[in-house]
């Protein structure tokens, strides 16, 4: 978890040009990082390079949508680290 | 600005396509008088609808890609009307609802410009769409097998 956190951490802080001691896992990529949908499509590239995944975005986005989760789920940093954990996990399976 | 695929590896996620700069056309009047050049955004354009028919063929016209984001042009060269462009474009990654390629061109056997570009692949809009896709698609010489899912 906490390597996972650090990668994605590292990614926003480069990608986004953000400062990376702003990065915690408590925050929310959009409403506290100001990442925009753009810039998360870089944020997404690199991740999936780096942990060799396909996160599911579209599904992810639906669920939001549909009401099913909230943008927490999937955006507070420490809840997508352990989202991608379980893509890592499920794809070593 | 495609006028032909010549060769889609699907197992390499690759493209190469012919474009020929037309000797004559209004846009050299302004760029430049007297001294006719290709713009290079329509350079970026050509490698932006180079690398959307490889993920449309990728993704057998299920999902059309949309132009989001242009990385790391280089325009290296001056392409002048007449001039044949050997266009290719690689798939680097597929991703839920996003695709990154790398593209360039060629001139002569020399690169002349390159860009990574990515794009957001959504639902066709609608039938309309995906129909005039289909058709430009077989105009340009798309494999057929590439054009249904």
């Amino acid at each position: 978890m906490s390597s996972t956190f650090d990668t994605v951490a590292g990614i926003i802080a480069e990608t986004c040009d953000i400062p990376r001691e702003k990065i915690t896992p408590e925050s929310h990529a959009i409403n506290d990082l100001g990442i925009d949908s753009l810039d998360f499509l870089d944020v997404a590239f690199a991740i999936d390079k780096a942990f060799g995944i396909k996160m599911p975005l579209e599904q992810w986005t639906q669920e939001v949508n549909e009401g099913k989760v909230s943008t927490d789920e999937y955006f507070v940093l420490g809840n997508l680290c352990a989202n991608i954990d379980k893509l890592v996990s499920a794809k070593a399976a | 600005m495609v006028d032909r695929i010549v060769a889609l590896d699907p197992g390499a996620r690759t493209v190469r396509a012919e474009c020929l700069v037309p000797t004559e056309s209004p846009v050299f009047e302004g760029h430049f008088p007297g001294h006719p050049l290709l713009p290079g955004v329509l350079m970026i354009e050509t490698m932006a609808q180079t690398g959307g028919w490889l993920v449309l063929a990728v993704l057998r016209f299920q999902r059309m890609p949309f132009l989001a984001q242009v990385k790391e042009a280089k325009l290296r060269s001056f392409v002048v009307p007449g001039q044949a462009m050997e266009v290719e474009a690689r798939l680097l990654h597929d991703g839920s609802g996003y695709a990154v390629v790398a593209a360039g061109i060629g001139t002569e056997g020399r690169k002349v410009a390159d860009a990574e570009i990515t794009y957001r692949v959504v639902p066709f809009p609608n039938d309309t769409l995906r129909a005039e896709m289909l058709a430009t698609a077989r105009r340009v010489a798309m494999p057929e097998a590439f054009l249904n899912g």
